[in-house]
């Protein structure tokens, strides 16, 4: 057996082990999970490997199952929003800092990453509760006289996520932000524009692919979290993650969790890869 | 064509721009100290200088990209500090061209004329003047990251020109050029400003391009003036030590003077006004040492190497007056090789004398 490695064969050896792990880890149980939700499943019989619709039917008729899909993709849209108002100007200032000061709140930034996803969310429980800070000290100050509602609700959900969410937005803007001719502010300004001006014709849509990027990671994220939704929303705010999460464990009928976490595979695919066509095309120049 | 790009031009006696006393500093580093300057209107005008010399940081108080310390810039008569930079209409091209990637090249140029509030119909035609002028017709629909290097300075200086400015800045505009595009760009560079008319400001390390672009060139050092004066008259009459060597190739040789009005260099011996009592330092171009004839006094020097450039011999030889550089033009005459003991000679014409003190 000859083991040499030639110029045709090189790229397939090289790649070999990485495919094999992604078949292995990602692409088997996805399409295990696919044929899951094609399967019959009752009460007493318990999973029984027949072809049937019936979960998807039930997925598509049923309202319960629409409202609980609806609220996902509220809360990712909302926290998408907040994390772009927030982060985008976030990314500019953090690009405009000195090198020292950027590296240490580059830290603060990244910082929600590096906490447990559990620890994170129990802080903001602590927070948001209706004894919590938040609460206590906007009755303190008169500005509210009951406690708001922010726990079990979808302001709590979006809260935590966009908290959670929000460093992969500054890292993608303030990567096409260090992309900018550092004189381009300046060649605009000699040219007679303003600071709002310079902002929304000149570095807006350069850095429309960092936006993109950070959008679409951030959105995924938030529209297939569970930890933050399962602790601030609880039982009674459910996401499509709770949901499946719960057919799987405490219904126990697999065959609908299954066409649950496929239904929210395929829409994220569809809504990112929409909406990533619709903008490159927006911005065609920008994108090479 | 030409005339809609043509800088109304007011008759008046005063220079179109002054800087007085123009100071910078970056915590206890003095970027620009106390610089004078008057520059006539449609003047060609180079700062000149090795990096970290204030050239640039004097070209961004002009643009108001950078705060003035001391001192004031007035152009026409009117104070310019207080003036915000986009309100002080000046074309700027950068050294990066720093075009607009997201924008075409019409739109890249109809840029200032937009946030001048100009017709679209005006602009239009103010556009394509303005890349006809830059020999750019054609490429209006191009996105700058299509085009090449030499297209992408075209594209910044039409952009700069179009609004009429006041002052043309020039930032190092041609160092991201290869060297025979560099030339071309000089001249056809200088062509378009002749042709416009606009007073010009040219910030650059490169002492060919001050002396090929200039009419008068504005030598810096350590954020100070060293001389300002034409390219010829700068070259031939370096006022210190620094420009002498900065501008061009120089020897500076050390001689003795007598105090009545003569100097001794080696054995030659030259009638220099001028000259005090004791050592001094002149400057001499490589180009202005000839060999000396059988009979005549010379400064004897031996040559240590020779190196062949085509149009002539550069030659560097070893004096009692210092080491030197000289050439030897590729005229058929027999060079002296390596080792060879020769006479030189150069006329007091061809030496200036450096101040006393000034170091090399």
């Amino acid at each position: 057996m000859s083991a040499a490695v030639t110029e045709r064969n090189a790229p397939f050896l090289l790649t070999g082990p990485a495919l094999l792990v992604f078949l292995g880890l990602v692409i088997i149980p996805l399409g295990m999970t696919v044929l899951l939700s094609f399967y019959d499943w009752g009460q007493y019989k318990g999973i029984v490997p027949e072809f049937t619709l019936k979960n998807w039917i039930e997925v598509f008729t049923d309202s319960y199952f629409f409202e609980i899909f609806m609220r996902t993709f509220r809360i990712a849209f909302l926290v998408t929003l907040a994390a772009i108002v927030i982060g985008v100007p976030e990314a500019y200032i953090l690009n405009r800092m000195s090198p020292s000061w950027r590296s240490a709140f580059l830290l603060v930034i990244i910082g929600p990453l590096l906490v447990s996803v559990v620890a994170r969310t129990l802080g903001w429980a602590l927070l948001l509760g209706s004894t919590g800070l938040v609460n206590q000290g906007l009755m303190s100050l008169g500005l509210i006289a009951t406690p708001l509602e922010f726990m079990f609700t979808e302001t709590g959900v979006v809260i935590a996520l966009i908290h959670v969410l929000i460093p992969f937005m500054i890292l993608a803007v303030w990567a096409s932000l260090q992309r900018l001719d550092p004189q381009i502010e300046n060649a605009a300004l000699s040219l007679g524009a303003g600071r709002v001006t310079i902002w929304r014709r000149v570095i807006l849509p350069q850095i429309v692919p960092g936006i993109l990027s950070g959008s679409i990671i951030v959105f995924a994220l938030a529209a297939s979290a569970f930890a933050s939704p399962a602790i601030i929303g609880g039982r009674r705010l459910k996401v499509a993650s709770t949901l499946a999460y719960d057919e799987f464990l405490n219904t126990l009928n697999w065959p609908l969790g299954a066409a649950i976490a496929t239904l929210l595979l395929v829409a994220l695919v569809l809504i990112t890869v929409g909406s990533n066509r619709l903008i490159e095309r927006r911005y065609a120049q920008v994108f090479e | 064509m030409l005339r809609a790009l043509h800088y109304e031009t007011s008759k008046t006696s005063m220079s179109h721009l002054v800087l007085d006393g123009l100071t910078k500093r970056f915590g206890s580093f003095t970027a620009v100290d106390a610089m004078n300057l008057s520059v006539e209107r449609g003047e060609f005008v180079s700062l000149l200088g090795p990096s970290g010399c204030g050239k640039t940081t004097t070209l961004q108080m002009i643009a108001g990209f950078v705060d003035v310390d001391h001192g004031g810039i007035r152009l026409d008569g009117a104070d310019l500090v207080s003036v915000a930079p986009n309100k002080r209409g000046l074309g700027i091209v950068f050294q990066s061209y720093a075009l607009f990637p997201h924008m075409t090249v019409a739109e890249n140029i109809a840029f200032g004329l937009e946030m001048r509030d100009i017709a679209k119909a005006d602009r239009d035609r103010q556009t394509l003047a303005a890349m006809e002028l830059v020999g750019l017709k054609g490429f209006a629909d191009r996105y700058p990251r299509r085009m090449s290097g030499g297209q992408q300075q075209r594209v910044a200086l039409a952009r700069a020109l179009v609004i009429k400015p006041a002052l043309l800045l020039l930032d190092e505009p041609l160092s991201n050029l290869d060297a025979k595009l560099r030339e071309e760009m000089q001249g056809e560079l200088r062509q378009i400003q002749r042709s416009v008319g606009t007073t010009t400001i040219l910030v650059t390390h490169d002492q060919h391009e001050a002396m090929a672009l200039s009419d008068r060139i504005v030598l810096m050092n350590q954020g100070r003036i060293e001389q300002i004066g034409a390219p010829d008259q700068v070259y031939d009459h370096p006022a210190s030590a620094f420009v002498a060597s900065f501008l061009g190739k120089t020897n500076v040789l050390s001689g003795i003077g007598d105090g009545q009005g003569a100097a001794a260099i080696g054995g030659l011996v030259l009638p220099l006004p001028g000259a005090g009592k004791g050592p001094l330092q002149l400057a001499v171009r490589p180009e202005r040492l000839t060999f000396a004839g059988a009979e005549e006094p010379g400064l004897e020097a031996r040559i240590l190497g020779r190196v062949f450039q085509g149009t002539h011999w550069l030659l560097t030889a070893d004096s009692a007056a210092g080491a030197l550089t000289l050439m030897r033009g590729n005229d058929g005459a027999a060079v002296p090789a390596e080792g060879e003991t020769v006479r030189l000679r150069f006329s007091a014409a061809d030496a200036a004398l450096l101040p006393a003190g000034a170091a090399a």
